[in-house]
């Protein structure tokens, strides 16, 4: 007989409920059980009605995001036996509103998303004959780190700022503008500039470092929204001092 | 079912139904939710100790002016036990400032030295060696007979 | 009204936030040491810097402009955290631009008083 662990799961059917509410379910305590695998025993053998998001079960394609003991986490990539005896409360990604159980809206990031250009801006296109725009292992490095992030909203759902003021653009929004910035093949930097600095965009930002916590891809979005306020805000000042035809 | 503020309708094909999103109230005391919410607050408040830095080197500078006397008169105030108690207080924050803003300093600040980043450690104990040579130096003019 | 709020915030943020920053480093590097001398250890006794001595480093005129600076940078970062921690921490977006002329109303003010003191000091 396996040992068991208690998972709080936040419920929440908006065709009869106005808010949540928190169901028990005692799930199979297996070592190398995620959380994820929790969920999906509850919805294969105890409620089929559960509602989450998942898909890679791996770590790397950021649906699985949720609250677990009040922590922004992936659930495939968090495991039973870190909590010890339990319980474990798993909640909707905080920071969005809950559409039902414990899958958010996060149609407004992927709002954001697009509107920092997050591709390769080129003002002058080289033809195709010419090959492929070269890159040396610095520059790829110089952008690698801010490459990695998975979408998955984590440092959304940690950041203070964003629960505040949804209007703040987001530290993924400008890690991953931040990652087309610093690729040498890019030439749009001009016009995320442009797009981001605004009160509501990085200048919201308090640097209070959350996101880079809870950041499971260690993409550090803290330190590169710190790194563009300091761009940005030069860039502002020259272009202040200096008459257009020198810039 | 009733229907409120924020609901919206959405359709799939012929069949519509309703949304309605349950968005959590923050509350204020947001801060107070985390050990690492409530430092970020401690470390933004730690700006009051800094007003009050200027405004206790104003009256100083103004004591120190006027010569012997309100000096030694400025110096006995500031001996009075809750400006101690306030002075304490506020270079505990500064401290905690000054701390807080050099092993911030290497996330802005990426510098390149030949294709390679300068370590984010140099980049703060070269912060942490700056502000070591500029209190000796202060303490030196200052102190000096 | 949000839209002209938003124009303005594009070329006044940057220089904010370069005030802050400078005065972040300014009060990092200097009130630390500045407060435990005149703040503890004159009061307490620990030293004792002759008044002499001190109005003779006060009328140095590169004293008055490191004072003037390190006060003038201090007072802008200040009133950059202090708003910011008004609005979030006490939930007050709504009372933004209020909160903004005032903190920075204060920083203006309270720089043109250093610069009175500094210059009657000289």
């Amino acid at each position: 007989m396996t040992d068991t662990i208690a998972l709080q799961v936040t419920r929440y059917r908006p065709d009869r409920e106005t808010e949540p509410t928190v169901e028990e379910f005692a799930v199979p305590l297996h070592n190398d059980w995620a959380v994820l695998d929790g969920l999906n025993h509850i919805k294969d053998n105890m409620d089929g009605t559960l509602s989450y998001r998942w898909s890679c079960r791996m770590g790397i394609c950021g649906s699985c995001g949720m609250m677990v003991n009040g922590e922004p986490k992936l659930t495939c990539a968090s495991f039973l036996t870190d909590y010890g005896r339990g319980p474990v409360r798993v909640e909707p990604l905080a920071g969005f509103p809950v559409i039902r159980d414990l899958v958010v809206d996060i149609s407004d990031f992927l709002r954001k998303l697009p509107k920092v250009k997050p591709w390769i801006v080129r003002e002058d296109e080289e033809p195709v004959g010419a090959g492929e725009y070269l890159q040396t292992p610095a520059q790829m490095d110089a952008y690698r780190q801010f490459s990695m992030c998975i979408n998955c909203m984590l440092c959304y759902s940690a950041c203070p700022v964003y629960a505040l003021d949804p209007d703040f653009v987001g530290p993924a929004a400008i890690a991953l503008a931040q990652r087309y910035n610093l690729d040498s093949r890019d030439q749009g930097a001009e016009v995320r500039l442009d797009l981001l600095i605004h009160p509501e965009g990085i200048w919201g930002c308090t640097f209070v470092g959350e996101c880079t916590r809870a950041c499971p891809k260690g993409v550090d979005p803290a330190g590169a929204i710190q790194r563009y306020k300091l761009t940005a805000a030069l860039h502002s000042v020259k272009s202040l001092l200096l008459p257009r035809g020198a810039r | 079912m009733t229907t409120g503020p924020g609901d919206f309708t959405e359709r799939a094909g012929d069949q519509a139904y309703h949304v309605r999103p349950y968005r959590p109230p923050v509350n204020l005391l947001w801060w107070l939710r985390r050990r690492t919410y409530l430092f970020f607050v401690l470390r933004e408040l730690s700006c009051l100790a800094v007003a009050w830095a200027v405004l206790f080197l104003m009256l100083l500078v103004r004591a120190v002016s006027e010569g012997g006397d309100v000096y030694a008169h400025f110096v006995t105030w500031a001996r009075m036990p809750w400006i101690v108690v306030l002075n304490v207080v506020a270079f505990a924050f500064l401290m905690l400032h000054a701390i807080t803003w050099f092993n911030l300093t290497p996330a802005a600040t990426v510098v390149r030295l030949r294709g390679q980043r300068v370590p984010p450690a140099v980049i703060a104990g070269s912060a942490y060696a700056g502000w070591v040579v500029v209190s000796a130096l202060v303490a030196w003019i200052v102190l000096r007979q | 009204m949000a839209e002209r709020t938003k124009q303005s915030g594009r070329t006044t943020e940057p220089i904010l936030w370069l005030l802050f920053s400078a005065g972040g480093v300014a009060a990092a590097l200097f009130l630390p040491i500045l407060i435990f001398i005149f703040g503890l250890a004159v009061p307490l006794g620990w030293v004792a810097p002759g008044s002499n001595h001190l109005q003779g480093v006060l009328a140095n005129p590169l004293t008055l402009l490191v004072l003037f600076g390190l006060c003038v940078l201090s007072l802008f970062h200040w009133a950059q955290r202090f708003r910011y921690t008004l609005i979030d921490g006490l939930k007050l977006k709504g009372y933004q631009r209020l909160i903004n002329m005032g903190c920075y109303t204060v920083a203006v003010i309270g720089s043109l008083t250093v610069a009175v003191v500094l210059w009657l000091a000289r």
